[in-house]
């Protein structure tokens, strides 16, 4: 690439600032919202200068909301830990049970093995809606409304179809041989599994994973239903801000920031699994 | 004791049949070279052996015993696959040292039987290297050094030097027949170079079609070819192949070959009797012979290192290739030449079906090897 002109690099980086500032704007302007106050936030004209004021996230980390109408109590902070327990509970379960099945499916034809993958895929495009209002009736007589493992449970629906087919791929793109390698080695199928395909689709399901965990975290329809105030994640949580004396602009903002960083952490962190090179050139290709 | 026994295996992929009624005994510390066009089956075969796939039907022995119910890890077998499968995420050692550790081997004995092997294999220098970082002949040895490493007394070999430049493979095959017969392990060896066959196989089989075309040490196969098939696979230049009748006359049997008459050994008329014929002669046992009238003229010469391979032209667009060793005189484009033949190299062949019906070609007996 050493061989473009001055013209193609001014291009490609203009191309790419304004690429940046597309996604990166509004990011940006949540972050500062949420150093703002109510009023600032609504003045007109919009102005970039601001004092900034550490107000919102102490009303969300002290839970006490100060309004002109008076003091609300909000409970943001442990909506985020049920975000962070519930995330993390249907993933874990997500892959225990769908990186198995995934190798399943990738490994072994068997009767209506493609018709059941793609049942379980179809729960991903079902309107939630749909399913919600029997769920919601079954889950009250099993005793699992507004608990973590009916909505660990419920969440199965996104993360588990995500992790299935994204692993399958991954797991179809590892050459059979190389299991077999280790096989006729000497080794057992359950030590294969573990030493050869698990490592060798590690990115792949470190991607699928954290996809899964992304998809979680923002779900709100399902939360919005079957849970209630002390099982809420933030997504839903987030609504207690629509006060009686108006929206609270600048918590809103505050809680997004809170909420989109563990997200954002971990998607920078598994960054550099995801772009891992995959074969390794193992198999002459 | 080390056998492999086939007996009537079969393998059916869906509606496609990849291998169909496969009987063979290898016996211990032989090595048995499986030779057929891409598609006969040769891989599938090994697999099943392997016990990484299951036959369809028969059955499959090793040293006595059904393998039906025994799972590749307990078979005892090492295996180097066509393209390698190197564990991408180990080093070549731990590559290597899988067969031992999987056998419950000390990390002492691991470390001696890895470098032992690296140390035949002249990969020493590589061993701390990842598949990603070797040369394809490196990854090649290493593959090879994996399959050997536990000393198995089964090797399922799958065409190992497919992957390696001309040079390499030239080198390994070398290597190979000394490496063989010092690993005295019963070895299956697939290959689609009929050279390798000739070389490493104490006896070749012969696959076409999913079918054995033909089992037998590498004089067998090659002088006494089954079918056209098996003559074709065998041999460089390929043997000449051309339609002929065979008839006989007060001199002997013979067929006409380019407007050339091309005498057959005795009786081969009524062999044929009367059925449409090809007639196969291996370029080698093709001779000029000094004759100003000949009916056949020169087309192209073309000298390989150490033989010279001639195509002549006669009548009815016949064309042959003669190949003789280059200290003899070489003929030039356009000149008129005849050619001899002793009738006992001559094979015949039925037309239909491509089954040999003489010529026993000249056998190990008068001094002629394969090349």
């Amino acid at each position: 690439m050493d061989h473009q002109s001055t013209l193609e690099r001014v291009v490609r980086g203009v191309l790419i600032a304004l690429v940046l500032l597309f996604f990166m704007f509004p990011i940006v302007w949540i972050l500062m919202m949420s150093f703002q106050t109510n009023e600032q936030i609504l003045r007109i004209p919009p102005s970039l200068a601001f004092e900034p004021t550490l107000e919102n996230y102490q009303a969300l980390i002290t839970g006490r909301l100060e309004t002109q109408a008076g003091t609300l109590d909000i409970r943001f902070m442990s909506n985020l830990w049920n975000s962070l327990v519930l995330s993390v509970c249907s993933v874990a379960l997500a892959l225990v049970l769908g990186v198995p099945a995934a190798y399943a499916f990738a490994r072994f034809r068997f009767r209506l093995g493609e018709d059941i993958a793609f049942t379980l895929l179809s729960f991903r495009f079902a309107p939630p809606l749909l399913v919600l209002l029997p769920l919601t009736l079954y889950f009250q007589e099993l005793g699992l409304a507004d608990t973590y493992i009916g909505l660990i449970w419920v969440y199965q629906l996104i993360c588990l179809p995500l992790i299935l087919w994204i692993v399958r791929g991954y797991f179809e793109d590892v050459s059979p041989d190389i299991e077999h390698a280790y096989r006729t080695a000497g080794h057992g199928w359950l030590t294969t599994f573990r030493r050869i395909s698990i490592p060798l689709t590690a990115p792949g399901i470190a991607a699928a994973g954290l996809l899964a965990f992304i998809f979680a975290w923002n779900n709100f329809i399902f939360a919005l239903v079957l849970a209630s105030a002390d099982k809420q994640p933030v997504t839903v949580g987030a609504l207690a801000f629509v006060t009686a004396s108006g929206i609270q602009y600048g918590q809103i903002a505050a809680a997004i920031v809170l909420s989109i960083t563990p997200t954002l952490a971990l998607a920078l962190y598994a960054q550099r699994y995801l772009v891992e090179g995959l074969s390794l050139g193992a198999v002459k290709g | 004791m080390s056998t492999i026994e086939l007996s009537g295996v079969s393998k059916r992929f869906g509606a496609s049949v990849a291998l169909d009624g496969i009987s063979l005994r290898v016996e211990s510390g032989e090595t048995v070279a499986i030779i057929g066009a891409s598609g006969a089956g040769k891989t599938v075969l090994l697999r099943l052996v392997a016990g990484v796939e299951d036959p369809s039907g028969g059955m499959i022995a090793i040293g006595g015993a059904d393998m039906a119910d025994v799972a590749p890890e307990r078979r005892g077998i090492g295996m180097a696959f066509q393209n390698f499968a190197l564990f991408p995420h180990m080093t070549a050692f731990d590559n290597i040292a899988s067969p031992l550790s999987a056998r419950g081997a000390s990390a002492d004995e691991v470390r001696r039987g890895v470098e032992s092997v690296a140390r035949m294999l002249k990969i020493e220098s590589v061993l701390d290297h990842r598949p990603r970082a070797l040369s394809n002949g490196q990854k090649q040895r290493t593959a090879l050094a994996r399959a050997l490493a536990a000393s198995p007394s089964i090797l399922l070999l799958d065409d190992p030097l497919r992957n390696v430049d001309a040079k390499l493979r030239f080198e390994m095959r070398l290597e190979f027949e000394r490496l063989l017969a010092d690993q005295g392990a019963t070895t299956l060896y697939v290959t689609q170079d009929y050279r390798e066959a000739m070389a490493l196989g104490h006896r070749i089989a012969v696959m076409d079609g999913g079918r054995l075309a033909q089992v037998g040490t590498p004089e067998e196969i090659y002088f006494k070819p089954t079918g056209v098939e098996v003559a074709r696979q065998f041999g460089d230049p390929t043997i000449n192949l051309v339609p002929a009748h065979p008839a006989s006359d007060d001199r002997g049997a013979f067929a006409t070959v380019g407007g050339a008459r091309l005498d057959l050994a005795p009786g081969a008329d009524a062999v044929a009797n009367g059925r449409e014929c090809m007639v196969g002669i291996r370029p080698e046992a093709l001779a000029f012979t000094e004759d100003a009238a000949g009916v056949f003229v020169v087309e192209a010469v073309t000298p390989l290192n150490e033989k010279v391979v001639t195509l002549v032209a006669g009548a009815e667009g016949t064309e042959l290739l003669v190949s003789r060793p280059s200290h003899e005189p070489t003929r030039r484009p356009g000149e008129r030449v005849s050619l001899h033949v002793a009738a006992r190299e001559v094979l015949l062949f039925a037309r239909e079906d491509g089954a040999r019906l003489s010529g026993a070609g000249a056998g190990a007996g008068a001094g002629s090897t394969p090349p």
